[in-house]
């Protein structure tokens, strides 16, 4: 596929990765911010060709694993009301709650409705008037445009049967709350690329300047994260602490004015919790007091639920970039993709699933490599 | 989650900026994806789509970026090019 297959060249890869060990004179630790790089970087072994002066850590950037347990809660509750079409992107079926997940609820005869886009959500309320559709609206900056379209369609359409559980979070707070905890070890950062794209990377600057740390805009196949950890490693080793562009191909400083426009216009900055990390201020996105009609906590008067998280799960610490799946005790013992603990081992582009999907390192009483169900 | 796949806009529709659309061809897979945040887009254009919306437009000639990087750096450094890639 064509913006794909040339970036995943391995003799290049190879060569990135030459480049990188010419450079390096000492350790470095460098979190890529995104799920989707942890992805590629695990599936592809894009860590393995590196020297081992450099350790990659895995950041916040799944928002699968971030929407807390509240949220959780408050989805599980709507989705098994009567007379309610629950829709979400199909990550967020088996993240677990409390005692149950969406799955579940489906199972118990809930209507949960797996959707690829908020439009079919919004599709489906104007094709059933009679029924409530709620769209889990969760996602960093890059799902945002989407979900504030399907709002201003919505309300042009006067969909009154449709509405949105908000669970939207923000990149650049949650590196702040990474830099400034007393246990951070983290030197560099390669910034989500497909936030980028939307929001441009102006907002990085000062976050560069006061923690004083490398911040490359780097994309998702193997040749970009590997691009984006030599310009890193390049600017650590001279000193600087600058905000670079690796993924030059589709992000631009200013970002993309109309879809920033248009989140503005639908969302506001608002206080958000984190699951495994615990409220972060201005770190999420709300619905603006205009569209307040169209917010399902609302509607359905969920919003004041309190729900505290208590989990073994240790996915807090990983999405810090403290711990390592693997670090985990209950890591592909008592927590699997097919029965898990957190929303690291649940979705795709958790560190922990991805671990477990394809790193060769496992718990000796897991299956081997290759025998593991498939997906 | 922010998975966002480029794909080619093969039709346009529609220029109420709020619902622009368009077909846009995945290498064989063609959808209706909503275009009304790339209102420079053309057909013919590459697009990264996420979760049926176009977010950006695909610069073609800053995509040859990453290999031009490549034989910069290898150049610097003074490494032989091992060949054609």
């Amino acid at each position: 596929m064509k913006f794909i297959d040339e970036y995943r060249d391995p003799a290049a890869a190879r060569r990135f990765a030459q480049a990188i060990r010419r450079t390096i004179t000492r350790p470095w630790t460098i979190m890529e911010v995104c799920g989707g790089q942890t992805h590629a970087i695990v599936r592809f072994g894009v860590d393995e060709l590196l020297p081992e002066e450099v350790t990659l850590v895995h950041g916040p950037g799944c928002p699968v694993c971030v929407t807390p347990v509240e949220l959780i809660e408050k989805a599980l509750e709507i989705a098994a009301l009567p007379g309610v079409v629950f829709c979400s992107f199909g990550d967020m079926l088996r993240v677990p709650g409390i005692e149950r997940d969406l799955l579940s609820v489906k199972a118990q005869g809930g209507d949960v409705r797996i959707v690829y886009s908020p439009l079919d959500a919004l599709r489906i309320a104007r094709e059933t008037p009679e029924r409530q559709v709620v769209f889990f609206a969760v996602g960093f900056e890059t799902t945002a445009p989407a979900n504030a379209m399907a709002v201003v369609q919505a309300s042009r359409q006067g969909a009154a049967n449709f509405s949105l559980l908000v669970a939207h979070v923000l990149v650049p707070p949650a590196m702040e709350a990474i830099l400034s905890a007393p246990a951070n070890q983290v030197r560099g950062f390669l910034a989500a690329g497909h936030v980028c794209a939307v929001m441009g990377y102006t907002e990085y600057e000062p976050i560069a300047r006061k923690y004083k740390v490398p911040i490359v805009v780097t994309g998702f196949e193997p040749l970009d994260i590997l691009q984006g950890v030599y310009m890193t490693v390049r600017q650590l080793e001279e000193g600087r602490a600058e905000v670079e562009n690796q993924y030059t191909r589709a992000v631009t400083r200013a970002g993309n004015r109309e879809a920033q426009k248009r989140i503005g216009e639908v969302f506001e900055v608002v206080p958000r919790k984190w699951r495994g990390v615990g409220e972060i201020p201005a770190s999420g996105l709300g619905l603006r007091p205009e569209y307040a009609a169209f917010d399902a906590e609302r509607r359905f008067g969920v919003a004041q639920r309190v729900v505290e998280e208590s989990t073994v799960c240790i996915s807090g610490s990983i999405l810090r970039g403290n711990r390592k799946p693997h670090q985990c005790p209950a890591f592909g013992t008592a927590c699997t993709p097919e029965h898990p603990l957190g929303a690291t081992m649940v979705s795709t582009e958790g560190a922990c699933a991805a671990y477990y999907r394809y790193r060769r390192v496992r718990p000796q009483d897991a299956p081997p490599p290759g025998l593991e169900t498939k997906r | 989650m922010c998975l966002a796949v480029p794909g080619k806009i093969v039709s346009i529709e529609g220029d109420d900026p709020v619902l622009r659309c368009g077909r846009v061809d995945f290498s064989g897979v063609v959808k209706q994806i909503n275009l009304a945040y790339v209102p420079e887009a053309k057909v013919g254009d590459y697009v990264l789509v996420h979760v049926g919306f176009a977010i950006n437009t695909i610069d073609e000639e800053e995509a040859h970026q990453v290999f031009a990087y490549l034989r910069q750096m290898e150049e610097l450094a003074g490494v032989e090019d091992d060949g054609p890639q």
